[in-house]
């Protein structure tokens, strides 16, 4: 463990320490920027926007080394990336807005066509003369071994640049996320509004292709957003816990990666926030599947116990096995199946609301206030006590288990 | 061009290509129609995990096995797509989009992780295929096509794909009706009896198995464009399910034949010696042929958008 804690204090050398906190940055950025895409159920523009860089980096290469420069300029390329991801969104934008064709036709179209491009363009930087190995591959997978202070600036500077239009455009893009139609009533420019948003995340896409790779800054883009959203229905916090487990994501990712040879820093970056997600699907408070669970599991004891007592105050025999483990763990019942004390008190209770509830419904013709019987709400929940005391003197004194259908 | 020099070096690779291009835009047609386009895309991203999962479980790169992988791994993420769709509640382009960067990741670094250097399995391999290498050694002229000799040597991807190709022609003979009722309304289909969400099962996995084929042989990308690109510049020509089928067959074709010329002899025309990759070139053709399909193809305007008042 003793690698892993030298990496996570930042103590593993220039370069791991350095790219921790580059992962840390765009993990950040990328978390907070997705977030909107996510509520725009867009996010798989990303995935054509991440591809269709790709040509770029491949033509800015080949513009470079004809013009007699390095080639591996990594402004010139992030440049060269910008262009052709812009591109690509505005061609995903005019297919889905100008045909019959659906958005995610356009998004695989532009992301097979372009992808395809770009590899097109890699296999001639690998034969050109002057292109000796490029190591453009890099912008597939990501390449941390590298890494640049100026890199890490880069990163730094992008990601400042791109949270901040989140934040200022926070407004119109929730409103556009949740309700398109009223934004465009409200006088908003839909259509310009998602280009902005699209313009932003291809900076950061643009921003962190050299640190985590085209194919698995999508999942840097989307999964924080995905996973934030099982913490919280407010979309001002979405953003942040978003940025927040994309940051964490990035830090430990890439310190696991840092600590230990061939652990590629993108994958790791990328499994740790699926963890993150996974652990929210699992475990979050109302939107998990534990908390499903319990619900449904209280749901169910709720309806057994009404059914249970109300066959106690019928004295009807129960023989349903869940309720009655529930009725005698609950003291409800003796193990014999007699109702103990607290057992016939409480089954005379909701007996007595039900007769409550027959007397309700001729009462009150309002369906609003009866409709509400679904068996379980107490009684006192619905009506006042003025109005349930009316009830009683209707229904007359209580009775105990056992009495009131003894006569009928 | 088309002497012995052809068929030995571009005769198999161009039937690759075709039967490849041609088993992907089938099913793809009806998941465009499904609006799953996408789907095409997860499958191709979690291949890689499944080939690698089944080396490491095997330890040989031969053909079967890595297929079962692919299609295992194919089957899993949809499979896993759907239970985050489910019991997450998350809408299901950001489900997927979880899912296959997730399972890419954890295969990419399965693949780091394990001793493969050795091996001709690797990242750019899986997405760019290597289309070029499959040369026939054998081959003297178009003679050799009744030369049992030298038919034995011919790339045993030629044969494989073909199977594959066929199989989901035939998959898609048969479930014709069912496909066709179940992609248009799915409450009429089961009206009918017909197990629509079997169909819609069933039509993913021929999918995966054409994806899988053709992975194998070309690579992640032509497999991507060609689930969306030439069904969907055919949805454009016509607005009938069965001229749309022909027409993406057509477009499938006509994308692998001219990229993989393009790529072959483009850069010679040009006067460079060295061929780029054909994959990428045959997913270019099809963007292209796309691209035309949306500003010229006869039926590429939604119904009941905007159009030019009749005369009156």
């Amino acid at each position: 463990m003793t690698p892993l804690v030298d990496a996570l204090l930042l103590q593993s050398g220039y370069n791991a320490a350095l790219v921790a906190i580059g992962a840390a940055l765009l993990g950040f950025s990328t978390g907070a920027t997705g977030t909107f895409l996510f509520l725009r159920k867009r996010a798989l523009v990303s995935d054509a926007t991440a591809h269709a860089t790709l040509p770029g980096v491949g033509l800015a290469f080949i513009c470079m080394v004809s013009l007699g420069g390095d080639g591996r300029n990594l402004i010139g390329l992030m440049l060269g990336s910008a262009v052709t991801a812009t591109v690509g969104l505005m061609i995903v934008e005019w297919i889905s807005r100008r045909t019959r064709l659906a958005e995610d036709a356009a998004i695989g179209a532009v992301l097979g066509s372009f992808f395809g491009l770009g590899v097109v363009l890699l296999t001639m930087i690998q034969t050109m003369s002057a292109g000796r190995q490029a190591g453009l591959e890099g912008f597939l997978l990501g390449a941390t071994a590298g890494m640049l202070f100026q890199d890490a600036v880069v990163i730094a500077i992008g990601g400042v640049l791109a949270v901040f239009a989140t934040w200022v455009l926070r407004r119109p893009m929730t409103l556009v996320a949740f309700d398109a139609e009223y934004a465009a009533a409200m006088g908003y420019d839909v259509r310009k509004i998602d280009l902005m948003m699209m313009g932003i995340v291809m900076v950061i896409t643009v921003v962190g292709l050299k640190l985590v790779g085209l194919i698995l800054i999508v999942a840097m883009l989307i999964i924080p957003p995905v996973a934030a959203r099982f913490w919280t229905d407010r979309s001002n916090r979405l953003i942040w816990i978003a940025g927040f487990i994309g940051a964490v994501s990035g830090y430990l990712g890439a310190a696991l990666s840092a600590s230990a040879p061939a652990m590629p820093t993108g994958p790791l970056i990328v499994l740790t926030a699926a963890t993150v997600f996974f652990f929210s699907l699992l475990f979050a408070p109302e939107r998990g599947i534990a908390a499903a669970v319990v619900r449904q599991r209280r749901f169910q004891a709720r309806v057994h116990r009404r059914q249970g007592l109300l066959a106690l105050a019928r004295q009807e025999p129960i023989r349903e096995p869940f309720t009655l483990r529930l009725l005698s763990r609950e003291g409800l019942i003796r193990p014999d199946g007699v109702p103990t004390e607290t057992g016939r008190a409480k089954a005379s209770k909701v007996a007595r609301d039900e007769r409550r509830w027959d007397i309700a419904r001729k009462v009150h013709q309002d369906a609003g206030l009866t409709g509400r019987y679904d068996g379980l709400t107490p009684i006192e929940e619905i009506f006042t006590p003025d109005e349930i005391q009316d009830f009683d003197r209707q229904i007359g004194p209580p009775v105990a288990v056992g009495a009131l259908y003894d006569g009928g | 061009m088309m002497g012995a020099d052809f068929v030995q070096f571009s005769l198999v690779p161009i039937l690759i290509g075709i039967f490849a291009s041609v088993a992907c835009a089938l099913p793809g047609n009806f998941l465009i129609l499904r609006r799953q386009a996408l789907i095409g895309d997860a499958i191709s991203h979690v291949v890689l995990p499944g080939i690698v999962v089944a080396f490491l479980l095997t330890g040989t790169v031969a053909a079967l096995p890595m297929l079962i992988g692919a299609a295992g791994a194919a089957l899993t993420a949809v499979i896993l797509i759907e239970a985050v769709k489910r019991l997450g509640g998350i809408e299901s382009g950001a489900a997927m989009g979880v899912v296959f960067t997730t399972l890419f990741a954890g295969g990419v670094l399965l693949l780091e992780q394990s001793d493969t250097s050795n091996v001709h399995i690797d990242v750019e391999h899986a997405l760019m295929g290597n289309l070029e290498s499959l040369i026939w050694f054998r081959a003297t002229g178009w003679a050799s096509l009744w030369d049992p000799v030298a038919l034995s040597s011919l790339p045993q991807e030629l044969p494989r794909m073909a199977m594959a190709c066929c199989l989901v022609i035939v998959l898609m003979m048969i479930f014709w009706r069912w496909l066709k009722i179940a992609t248009f309304d799915e409450s009429f289909a089961q009206v009918l009896g017909i197990p629509a969400t079997g169909v819609g099962v069933g039509l993913v996995i021929t999918a995966a198995i054409a994806a899988v084929a053709a992975f194998d042989a070309v690579g992640s990308i032509i497999v991507i464009a060609m689930f969306i690109c030439p069904p969907a510049a055919a949805r454009l020509m016509t607005n009938t399910l069965t001229a749309q089928v022909w027409w993406s067959v057509a477009f499938a074709t006509l994308s692998a034949i001219l990229g993989y010329v393009f790529a072959g002899y483009g850069p010679m025309w040009f006067g460079s010696q060295n061929a780029v990759s054909a994959a990428g070139m045959i997913a270019v053709v099809s963007g292209i042929i796309l691209g035309l399909a949306c500003v010229f193809g006869p039926y590429r305007a939604r119904t009941g958008a905007d159009r030019a008042p009749p005369a009156l």
